[in-house]
């Protein structure tokens, strides 16, 4: 079992509010998975600059001194947030490709949670609550975000195998559910040069999604031709950098309930997730069908 | 009337306050406020009692009702009705999947449309729904009757045995051992019944049954592929 929470905002008013509505969605979805929690935040875009969030599991050396040794790597200015175990780091948008080739040599131990022009990803072990407070999660702002809380059963519980999983630049996948094919796909996957860093099946998903997306797929059609290659159980929401799309499989008996009205669209494992969003009493509230891919966009 | 604040006294002392309600007293009908979505609401009951509940519901509203009448007045969870049996749960809107799973008596009435696996091994409970069934309904089903005035979705009546269902509308298609069936006297009379109970005033005539083709009953090698 795990919950998830997605918040689309079309009232550009509710923007600040984000990681606040968010941060009580996510913690109502606390019983569903409190192993672990993660978050995915599509911010502002700062024309020509583009933002890499990193996690080190020993923060204090890791992100020691990284603006100065990055800068002098790439032969750009950066500056790099520290948030917990994460740092943001911004930087020229097209110097991304060379400064996560320098990274991997000057902190080997840092991995990197998502990259993009407008997404950060955060992501922790423990109950959502103190993982939001950690990270700060009630202050971000922004246009969409998606939050999933975790209940392992496919592998272990560490911060790499929380969700939400960067499946590509300003993208990202989190997951309710567990696939059974999911060792085959990642020996499929990696004779085709794709590699997957753990035993997590969402994260050998979020490789598929990469890999279709690379051989020239949208997401949307990446998503359907997942309906015919992912075996298991799921309920996907995916973040784009303009919006969300949901999937769930053709059996669908993992839970999903969407709300909509003039000023968001919403997605909860359940309804419980919804109950505070502003308007909700007359939003017109559904289930999602399965196997029909859903996408909105600005 | 008595009325029940769910979030400001928590969903244990809402239960134990219906399960003890005595029938014989002149307090008898419940108000549940601030549902939210909260799991479990009004379950295990076991007198002729009213309970109307405002707001949505999360997972097994009513499992194991006997006797009592429950209202939602809002869309209703997975598991709505589990194993109920006896007594009637009416849902204004909505309901997620698995309404009604194992129940063994007494009358589910939907106003909106049910999800998937609606009615999943009933064994003698009436579901009536005004709109439609998602994929996999009645799957496995054993008894009492499935009413459906729109349309139903994939592989109705999958590996059911003697339930009975009747749709108005289109269904996508027919599970294993699910057969279209004839429409007799006794079949329009249940469904008149039905239908009346359930607020509904669709035409039986309008209304195909559907049923167990009784051949997967027994083992029969020659039915292997279907098994």
């Amino acid at each position: 079992m795990c919950g998830i929470v997605g918040l689309f905002l079309k009232d550009k008013s509710l923007e600040p509010k984000l990681g606040e509505m968010l941060t009580d969605m996510l913690i109502t979805m606390s019983d569903r998975g409190p192993d672990s929690a993660g978050i995915a935040v599509y911010g502002d875009d700062h024309e020509g600059f583009a933002k890499l969030t990193i996690q080190a599991a020993d923060p204090a050396t890791a992100f020691e001194n990284l603006d100065k040794d990055l800068a002098a790597a790439i032969n750009e200015h950066v500056t790099v947030r520290v948030i917990d175990t994460h740092a943001v780091i911004d930087l020229p948008e097209d110097k991304m490709a060379e400064a996560r080739a320098a990274l991997k040599e000057l902190r080997p131990g840092a991995r990197v949670m998502s990259a993009g022009e407008v997404i950060e990803i955060y992501k922790e072990v423990g109950l959502p609550g103190d993982v939001a407070k950690r990270f700060d999660i009630p202050k971000l702002t922004g246009t969409h975000g998606i939050g999933h809380t975790r209940m392992a059963t496919e592998s272990a519980v560490t911060t790499l195998g929380a969700h939400p999983f960067s499946t590509g630049a300003d993208q990202c996948l989190v997951h309710n559910g567990s696939l059974s094919n999911h060792n085959s796909l990642r020996r499929k996957l990696a004779r085709e040069g794709v590699t997957v860093e753990t035993e997590n099946d969402t994260e050998v998903a979020a490789a598929y999604l990469t890999w279709k997306m690379q051989n020239g797929s949208t997401l949307g059609e990446a998503l359907e031709s997942g309906l015919n290659d992912l075996d298991g159980f799921y309920t996907f929401v995916v973040g784009t950098k303009d919006g969300f799309g949901v999937l769930r499989d053709p059996i669908a008996c993992k839970p999903a309930v969407m709300a909509e009205t003039d000023q968001y669209v919403a997605f909860g494992s359940e309804y419980r997730a919804l109950v505070n969003l502003p308007g909700i009493e007359n939003a017109r509230v559904w289930e999602p069908e399965p196997a029909t891919v859903y996408f909105w966009n600005h | 009337m008595q009325t029940f604040d769910l979030e400001q006294n928590g969903l244990r002392a809402l239960n134990k306050a219906l399960q003890v309600t005595d029938p014989a007293s002149n307090q008898t009908a419940w108000e549940v406020v601030n549902a939210r979505g909260s799991h479990a609401i009004a379950v295990g009951l076991d007198a002729p009692i009213e309970v109307t509940v405002r707001g949505s519901t999360g997972y097994y509203c009513g499992g194991m009702n006997k006797q009592a009448t429950i209202t939602i007045d809002g869309s209703a969870g997975p598991g709505t009705g589990e194993n109920m049996m006896s007594g009637k749960i009416v849902i204004e809107g909505d309901a997620s999947q698995y309404l009604g799973a194992t129940a063994h008596g007494g009358l589910i009435v939907v106003k909106g449309n049910a999800a998937s696996r609606c009615g999943i091994s009933m064994k003698g409970v009436d579901i009536v729904v005004h709109g439609n069934v998602g994929h996999m309904s009645a799957f496995m089903a054993q008894s009492g009757n499935l009413v459906v005035c729109g349309d139903a979705g994939d592989a109705l009546g999958d590996s059911c045995y003697e339930a009975r269902f009747f749709v108005r509308g289109k269904v996508k298609s027919l599970g294993a051992d699910c057969e279209k069936k004839e429409m007799r006297p006794e079949h329009i009379e249940i469904l008149t019944r039905l239908l009346a109970e359930a607020g509904c005033d669709a035409k039986p005539e309008e209304f195909t049954r559907y049923g167990s083709a009784r051949k997967l009953y027994n083992f029969d090698v020659d039915n292997a592929a279907a098994y």
